[in-house]
């Protein structure tokens, strides 16, 4: 039994990306330099939309990349690799404050994956963590600097964090249940 | 994932694979090739894995190919070189498998001059085999670089027309190509001395091109083999300038040719025989974007295959 509830609609998603554009511009003195970082997939469209908001504020000229972490997983043996390996483009990082963008944030082991992978990339002035939600249940020492919305789900649940550019439409949703 | 293709244990030949086996590793090869491009050329995907480059026929450009592939991905490689020794067939192989296994490997690439001797070793031993060339069976990195080349230019492999010249009858390379590409909906065109053609190579569904000059008028690209010398001695060439003045691809033969026309070679070239010069560093040729690609396909073969077995591909992304 699998029940469906919105946690954030349309507005109130875009409410939560403007807020998160000036905490990032903020936590970064500035986008002089900044690069934002998407974690594939929808990570890449959220720093996407993320810079859109913040140059529409501070003007245009804030880097953009994508980070795939597949191959930086610590689990393809136990369960098999991913067919799909996305694309990793990223623009010089070296002395820069990297913010890395996803959606959800849960075991924290995509973040770490996502670190060491930035690490191969470059030597970032310093790195932030930026999710648009936060729901519990890490199983590493990681937490995120900047966080839209936060809340307590269980194993069994899931967040789904859907974007027009994907999913035809823009909304947060918790499905609990789900397995 | 469940529903997804996989590969299974070891990679034999392409004979054995569908589309979807096929088209998997060549989309699973697109991101590698940008592995090979950043600073630090190095993912941990196969870090702790070991991996033994098992080579009983001299190689230097598939030797080092996989082995580049195997140290982008973080495995612990170990090349083991047995040419000129008097290793025999069969039992010694499995013997010399078998020590390696003792010694905890994960996975074996093996060249081998007979016939079957992957599928032979795959059979007997728990490691993943890749077949890195047996004999005159397959070449599937090969067949598999080429296909990745030639998609890269074209778009598609489907409705493509390769024809693959040369020595057809010793060549695992054309052997994997024309299956590689047959399944991928490709045409496929051979062309070469009678005394160099399967007899019954049109049964595989391939066309027969008698001249070279009808070859590069019927194709969007040539694959052009390496005319192996040693095949004069036996009697199937009279002499190498004859080769080259009815089969070679020549540069006087291309300047009748369709601009977009492409030439592709599986190296090491004679130069003057079955390519000149001037056609293999020309604007047609593709033969150096084929070695860069050999690297990104066999990153690919390897990561596919060390896996595991396709029965824990469950459970999904975490976030």
């Amino acid at each position: 039994m699998t029940t469906r509830t919105s946690l954030l609609d349309e507005r109130a998603l875009a409410r939560t990306l403007a807020r998160m554009a000036t905490e990032i511009v903020e936590r970064a003195h500035g986008t002089e330099k900044l690069v934002l970082v998407g974690i594939q997939r929808r990570g890449v469209e959220l720093a996407g939309r993320l810079r859109r908001l913040i140059e529409e504020a501070e003007g245009p000229g804030v880097a953009l990349g994508k980070l795939d972490i597949t191959l930086y997983r610590d689990d393809l043996q136990s369960i098999g690799p991913r067919p799909v390996v996305g694309e990793t483009s990223l623009p010089n990082l070296d002395g820069k404050t990297v913010v890395i963008v996803d959606d959800v944030l849960y075991t924290g082991r995509t973040v770490r994956a996502a670190l060491d992978e930035c690490a191969d990339f470059g030597r970032p002035r310093r790195i932030l963590l930026c999710v648009l939600i936060d729901r519990g249940g890490r199983e590493l020492p990681i937490q995120a600097d900047i966080v839209g919305t936060a809340l307590t789900a269980g194993p069994g649940d899931r967040v789904d964090v859907l974007v027009s550019e994907l999913d035809e439409r823009d909304g947060v949703e918790l499905v609990r249940g789900a397995g | 994932m469940s529903g997804a293709p996989s590969l299974g244990k070891d990679l034999v030949g392409l004979e054995e694979l569908g589309a979807d086996q096929l088209r998997l590793i060549l989309d699973t090869a697109e991101p590698f090739k940008e592995v090979s491009e950043r600073p630090i050329k190095k993912v941990p995907a196969l870090r702790g894995k070991t991996i033994v480059n098992l080579f009983f026929e001299a190689s230097t450009r598939t030797r080092i190919s996989f082995e580049f592939a195997e140290k982008r991905l973080s495995a612990d490689t170990v090349n083991v070189a047995t040419a000129g020794s008097s290793v025999s067939k069969g039992e010694t192989l499995v013997d010399t498998a078998r020590n390696l296994e003792a010694m905890r490997i994960d996975m074996v690439v093996i060249r081998h001059g007979a016939s079957g001797a992957a599928q032979f070793l795959g059979q007997r031993i728990r490691s993943n085999v890749i077949n890195a060339g047996d004999g005159k069976h397959e070449h599937p990195t090969q067949g598999l670089l080429d296909m990745l080349t030639l998609r890269d230019r074209f778009g598609r492999l489907e409705g493509l027309k390769v024809a693959i010249c040369g020595d057809i009858l010793h060549s695992r390379v054309a052997r994997s190509n024309i299956w590689g590409l047959l399944k991928m909906g490709a045409q496929v065109g051979v062309c070469g001395p009678a005394t160099l053609l399967p007899r019954n190579v049109h049964e595989l569904g391939v066309t027969i091109l008698p001249r070279i000059e009808d070859a590069i008028q019927w194709a969007d690209a040539l694959n052009v083999l390496r005319l192996q010398l040693e095949r004069m001695q036996s009697g199937f060439l009279p002499s190498l300038r004859e080769y080259n003045r009815v089969f070679g691809v020549t540069t006087e033969r291309l300047a009748r040719a369709p601009k977009d026309l492409l030439i592709l070679h599986p190296g090491p070239m004679n130069r003057g025989v079955e390519i000149d010069s001037d056609v293999a560093d020309g604007p047609h040729s593709v033969i150096l974007p084929q070695v860069t690609n050999g690297v990104a396909v066999r990153m690919a073969v390897l990561y596919l295959l060390a896996g595991g077995s396709p029965d824990w591909a469950h459970g999904g992304p975490d976030a």
